[in-house]
């Protein structure tokens, strides 16, 4: 039995489609964020096996895959600073509760 | 054909992924989604090192299981009491989520199925041909040559340094 490259993109479908669930049901800021680290995550492994299978011998998804984890990092930080922020002045951080951009 | 090591680890490491990305989705308890994920990433890290890409493995381990999961849990325990359940979900709500889940299934996997390559090398020959060290990943990350990637390294420091000020500046106490 091989493994190939089918076997390891149906765990990063299944990632994927988990991700699209929970930022379409979830309400809680941080559970739709979570749901969003499921997509970007099974993104990065998705560069990381093609570039795998297909082109061995190149380094250019495995370099892609690196820089976007660090724009995640980047990109989680300020998404919570906000979601702080936002808990500070209303107390809540449902998203059927936040209506205004001013606060 | 692959050791049997390989395809054993290949199966655990496949179904941890799918339960805990799916358990992380529908728990109720916010505390728990985060452990889940926990467990998910650490999956996708294992198959970085199956796939022969050891250092990103290590920075998949660092950055998000050490730093990202780490903000996820102050946050959540700087916001709600973390024993409290969501409520629950309306029926139409899930049935709206479940069928935008399964027509990105059902997309992509059709996408993947019809893709010409599919059936191409196996695990054991792509990481024959491509194995990488260490100070390969440093050349080309320093490098201005051809496939070097100085610029993008140059350019997220930058990011990561505004991401810093933009994090303190939205933060702080006023």
């Amino acid at each position: 039995m091989n493994l190939t490259m089918l076997m390891y993109l149906i765990p990063s479908l299944i990632m994927f489609a988990c991700g699209v669930y929970g930022f379409i049901t979830r309400k809680n800021l941080i559970a739709i964020l979570i749901s969003l680290e499921l997509m970007l995550n099974s993104v990065d492994l998705n560069f990381v096996i093609f570039n795998r299978f297909l082109f061995p011998g190149q380094l250019e998804g495995m370099f892609f895959t690196l820089f976007a984890i660090g724009i995640a990092a980047a990109e989680t930080a300020l998404a919570i600073a906000i979601v702080i922020n936002i808990y500070r002045s209303i107390k809540k951080i449902d998203v059927s509760e936040i209506t205004k951009m001013k606060f | 054909m692959e050791s049997i090591g390989n395809i054993i680890l290949y199966f655990v490491v496949a179904v941890i992924i799918a339960v805990f990305s799916a358990m992380a989705v529908t728990t109720r308890k916010i505390l728990r989604a985060a452990t889940y994920l926990l467990f998910v990433l650490l999956g996708t890290a294992v198959v970085y090192f199956q796939l022969g890409y050891e250092f990103l493995g290590a920075v998949q381990i660092a950055v998000y299981a050490g730093g990202i999961l780490v903000l996820f849990v102050f946050s959540i325990l700087l916001t709600q009491h973390p024993a409290d359940p969501a409520s629950v979900l309306a029926n139409h709500r899930k049935f709206v989520g479940g069928l935008a889940a399964v027509c990105a299934v059902a997309l992509l996997g059709v996408a993947v199925c019809k893709f010409p390559l599919i059936d191409g090398m196996s695990l054991t020959e792509a990481v024959s041909i491509g194995d990488l060290n260490m100070k390969q990943i440093g050349h080309f990350l320093l490098s201005s040559e051809k496939f070097g990637y100085l610029l993008p390294f140059e350019a997220i420091s930058v990011l990561l340094l505004a991401c810093i000020i933009g994090g303190i500046a939205i933060a702080r106490n006023k």
